[in-house]
């Protein structure tokens, strides 16, 4: 078993490299003068439709996104559970399915409220 | 036992122990580096000359036989393009970017069996490493997007999370669909247990399932991110060079990852009748790609709160309806008579279709102008 994630961790490890040297290979071959580097304070100013950037671009998060990401962190935790249930499902036969029905309909409950307050409305 | 671990014991008869473990890891590396590397180009010809078919045009023709060559030519241009960094930017964040989105796209092809036995690692919790490691790449997105310091980039980093938040939750129940029925999560045996394939035995979850992956791709009609008609380009609006290769290969890669993820896990993998496995596995991949590609020249993309409406308000109680319907019928329906099942569950999917389409109609997820 642990073979099998040993297998995993060489696979990141030589992809990582593999990866890494793609936009290394293109550094290289600019410091060997195959491409070019000509840059000037117009080329790597902020792209905008011909004006300047008006503005701080790094700006907070809209408040929106963190009601979905907390339904998201509920949601996503239940699934968590759900997994070993799905494996053993035949062992644990209908007491199982009704743990997990009623573990559904306390979350529903709170799905429900989120949708009622507008909380799924992205206006 | 895969093939690599039937090596690996071979090896181990008349090599140092290390050796042997390591050898076999180096052969399947190489395998599915190449595998990937050269799918990913022949799916950028063939996706650049499918679209051309779908719009009435020829499409690219002139490099090589049917225009075969014309991905390397692109590979070459773009690698000799200089490298703009834009210099408000955060230039670490701005490399490092790249390799985050790149590397787990590589990752997820360590768990799909490519026949019986051809699998690189076949770990016992094989789909949710595939849910775990796909999700990664969108950090990298993310990064890109914030990195740059463009207002349009950023727009679009932010859409990305929102999205892959949304869509996460859709795939992760379908998913758990398959898994009551096969009643384990490594991935070689999900495909051994499909005599009949769980796209005739659940629908609705496969309907889910694909939908949701294309939304994780981040391919049309829920290619937000980077829309060119509102933000440009998107996240990789203040990328060139090979950098900007990465992210083009990357979306490709991410593509044929989930095309195989989804012949895996719905169309039977490389089961099938007469023809040897592999070919089998390649038809439906090529088969799930088609369609992917044949959704992008169809559908107009969606709104941003249409998108979040579709996974919240549509695609997710559907789901968790598919999710009780198939354990029930795990439980209860006798294994010999599957053809109960594919009559049940057809008509619950077109039933509850038509009832979220109607829900949709009158106003009850309605999403206002």
């Amino acid at each position: 078993m642990l073979a099998d994630y040993g297998y995993i961790g060489l696979l990141l490890i030589v992809a990582i490299l593999f990866t890494v040297s793609m936009p290394l290979l293109a550094l290289s071959l600019s410091f060997l003068g195959i491409i070019p580097r000509k840059s000037n304070p117009d080329k790597t100013s902020t792209y905008e439709c011909g004006m300047e950037t008006i503005g701080k671009t790094w700006v907070q998060f809209n408040f929106r996104y963190y009601l979905y990401a907390i339904i998201f962190v509920a949601l996503d935790v239940l699934t968590v559970f759900l997994y070993p249930w799905a494996v053993n499902l035949k062992e644990l036969g209908l007491l199982g399915l009704i743990s997990v029905a009623v573990f559904f309909a306390i979350l529903v409950v709170g799905y429900i409220y989120a949708w009622r307050k507008g909380a799924l409305e992205w206006k | 036992m895969t093939l690599l671990e039937q090596f690996q014991l071979w090896l181990a008869t008349i090599w140092p122990e290390w050796a042997a473990y390591i050898t076999p890891a180096i052969v399947g590396i190489v395998v599915v580096l190449a595998f990937v590397l050269l799918t990913v180009i022949v799916f950028i010809w063939y996706e650049r000359r499918l679209l051309g078919r779908f719009q009435i045009r020829l499409g690219p023709n002139r490099l090589g036989p049917e225009g075969i060559f014309q991905p390397i030519a692109t590979a070459l241009k773009v690698l000799l393009k200089e490298d703009i960094v834009p210099a408000k930017g955060d230039k670490l964040v701005h490399w490092l970017a790249p390799v985050v989105v790149f590397v787990p796209i590589l990752l997820i092809f360590a768990v799909v069996p490519f026949d019986k036995g051809a699998i690189f690692s076949d770990l016992n919790v094989g789909i949710v490493y595939v849910v775990a490691i796909s999700s990664v790449s969108a950090v990298g997105i993310y990064m890109a997007g914030w990195a740059s310091n463009n207002k349009y980039a950023l727009i679009a980093a932010l859409r990305t999370i929102a999205q892959m938040v949304s869509y996460e939750l859709p795939v992760v129940l379908s998913i758990i669909g398959v898994v009551l029925m096969v009643g384990s999560l490594s991935m070689s045996q999900i495909v051994e247990s499909q005599n009949i394939p769980f796209i005739i035995l659940q629908p609705l979850g496969f309907v889910i399932f694909f939908l949701g992956t294309v939304a994780e791709m981040n391919r049309c009609p829920f290619d937000l991110l980077e829309a060119d008609s509102e933000i440009v380009a998107g996240y990789h609006i203040e990328y060139s060079g090979m950098k900007f290769a990465m992210f083009y290969l990357g979306e490709y890669g991410h593509a044929l990852a989930y095309s195989c993820i989804i012949a895996t896990l719905f169309l039977g993998g490389w089961q099938g009748p007469l023809l040897p496995p592999i070919i089998w596995f390649l038809i439906k991949i090529v088969a799930v790609f088609s369609v992917i590609v044949w959704m992008r020249s169809t559908l107009p993309r969606l709104r941003v709160d249409q998108l979040m409406a579709f996974a919240w308000k549509c695609l997710l109680p559907m789901a968790v309806i598919n999710l009780f319907i198939v354990a029930a019928e795990a439980l209860w329906l006798p294994e010999a008579l599957p053809w109960i099942m594919v009559v049940v569950n057809f008509a619950f999917a077109s039933i509850l279709t038509l009832l979220w389409s109607r829900l949709f109609a009158l106003g009850g997820g309605r999403v206002e102008v």
